[in-house]
């Protein structure tokens, strides 16, 4: 078998460089809105008392802007880039692939003008109503057709281990995000469950839950498993490990939504399963976690010159971090302490700045320069500067989250000899006060990090016009 | 068959599947195999140029 196959195939990189300037776009409007609501726990007059700045509005603009807009946009960016490269073809239908850019960019802008309006199924991470969740699920199968369909007319034997992740994560969100939207609409803005109680509370997580496991994990290890080995200009440590990794992490995610239903109307049996297979889910993140890392064996010296390979680096630090914690805190013993506290919040973060977000920025910087025919960013110094803000806003976030969390629940069960609860509420707001502040501090210097990005993006793109004449072959 | 029965052997039949597929994945057999696909980031370069020498032609 030979990998290079002679063709006269070229690549579709327009919609890739579309997604790619999007994903910084969406990213800075998703953080912003995150900073704000952050401030507004601390200083909460910055609802400027109108229903449209409230917190309970504003968080799922913040959740969904990160998760679809800043999240998925990088998932399909690289992803359409990635299966191209590594099925050496042209994307299946590049009037598809448009239409996945700009169906997208819509279900976006619905986002943004809807859920500030209070409309909202209210389902944590599947908030939008009825008609958008049906223009999602067009642009998912349009999404899925160009993704199948490129792999189906590769011109190698092997489909690469990274398109086996992206795959995974295209089929596993259509069933999720279909089965726990389905729903009777009363009207054009207001629909219903279809299921009951507990029932839609375990359909609601085992979504929830998969929405981290197969788009903030699964998706996000297909673009490391490319990206990492691509910078650090070596294969993967073990292919073998990562097929194993592969079936072991898909076979085991689903079960683990349960744990955030500990102490809930959920049968018991059920918590604990899912509690038992989030412990296990350990095992096969620490694999991927391990197999990333190990790459860089014999080429650890480049960390120091490469700013670019220290953010997939540190990525995965905090992927390994982050579920460690995870499993730790499906424990129902840890859970009776951390539940509905801020560690919640932490550990999340832990995941979507110190991973999501860092392995997403790591892979942009690497591709975007490719994308337009040049050989590096603008600005090697700026990316060195957007790692360290990105780094120290996200231990500020992640550090003041735990103080706050394991303040609270200490302070939520602390009880007298009288059986009287020794804290009240608002004492347990009032102890989180300082850890608010710096939250919000921590999530304004990420953000600032994503400004200096877009700047360096920027200037990228238009040092193109100067530079590409220079790398015109003499044959073209 | 017992609902509990079914439920304790689906879990036997999945541990049964994680040993193939990790039986599977390191024999020798498929090592070279395997090898080769490791390297498919790197086996595209020529591709590649042709496709930004021709994005740079359709902007002259």
């Amino acid at each position: 078998m030979s990998n290079s196959v002679i063709n006269n195939a070229t690549y579709n990189y327009k919609v890739v460089r579309q997604f790619a300037i999007m994903t910084v776009v969406w990213g800075i409007v998703g953080m912003a809105v995150g900073v704000l609501i952050a401030a507004q726990l601390a200083w909460p007059q910055l609802n400027f008392d109108t229903p449209w700045f409230s917190f309970g509005r504003l968080r799922p603009l913040h959740t969904n802007a990160v998760i679809f807009a800043f999240g998925t946009s990088a998932l399909i960016a690289t992803s359409f880039y990635v299966v191209q490269r590594t099925c050496q073809a042209r994307l299946f239908s590049d009037a598809l692939a448009s239409f996945v850019f700009w169906g997208w960019q819509a279900v976006i802008v619905l986002a943004i003008i809807t859920l500030p309006m209070g409309l909202t199924s209210t389902k944590e991470y599947a908030e939008l109503e009825w008609p958008i969740d049906i223009l999602v699920v067009v642009v998912w199968v349009a999404y899925a057709t160009v993704f199948f369909g490129t792999i189906v007319k590769r011109k190698t034997s092997h489909i690469y281990v990274a398109n086996w992740f992206y795959g995974a994560f295209i089929i596993m969100i259509a069933i999720l995000y279909v089965v726990n939207n389905l729903a009777i609409p009363v009207s054009l803005t207001k629909s219903y469950s279809i299921f009951p109680g507990a029932i839609d509370a375990m359909v609601q997580w085992w979504w929830g839950h998969n929405a981290v496991g197969f788009l903030l994990t699964t998706g996000f290890l297909g673009m490391m498993y490319y990206f990492v080995p691509k910078q650090a200009e070596r294969p993967v440590y073990s292919y073998r490990l990562s097929i194993v990794h592969f079936w072991a992490l898909i076979t085991i995610y689903v079960w683990a939504g349960a744990h955030h239903l500990h102490y809930s109307a959920l049968p018991d049996w059920a918590q604990t399963a899912g509690m038992v297979m989030s412990l296990i889910l350990l095992a096969p993140s620490w694999g991927g976690m391990i197999n990333g890392m190990m790459t860089l064996s014999g080429a650890w010296h480049k960390l120091r010159t490469d700013p670019i390979l220290r953010f997939l680096v540190v990525a995965l630090s905090f992927y390994g971090m982050s579920t460690f914690e995870g499993p730790m805190m499906s424990i129902k013993t840890v859970n009776a302490l951390s539940h509905n506290t801020d560690w919640t919040i932490g550990h999340v973060h832990a995941g979507a700045l110190g991973w999501v977000a860092m392995i997403s920025i790591g892979s942009l910087y690497h591709l975007i320069p490719r994308l337009f025919g040049l050989k590096e960013m603008y600005s090697t110094s700026l990316i060195n500067a957007h790692f360290w803000m990105s780094t120290i806003g996200t231990v500020l976030y992640i550090a003041s989250m735990w103080v706050n969390g394991i303040t609270q629940g200490l302070m939520w069960r602390a009880v007298n000899d009288d059986g009287t609860l020794t804290y009240s509420f608002a004492e347990s707001i009032t102890a989180s006060y300082p850890g608010y502040v710096v939250r919000a501090i921590g999530g304004a210097i990420f953000l600032l990090g994503m400004l200096v990005m877009a700047y360096n993006v920027w200037m990228t793109v238009r040092q193109r016009e100067a530079e590409a004449v220079d790398n015109l072959p003499q044959t073209a | 068959m017992d609902i509990n029965t079914f439920r304790g052997l689906t879990t036997i039949l999945v541990m049964i599947v994680f040993i193939g597929i990790v039986l599977w994945a390191f024999s020798r057999k498929r090592k070279s195999r395997f090898d080769d696909a490791a390297n498919l980031p790197f086996a595209d370069d020529e591709i590649e140029k042709r496709t930004l020498n021709e994005s740079e032609r359709k902007k002259k």
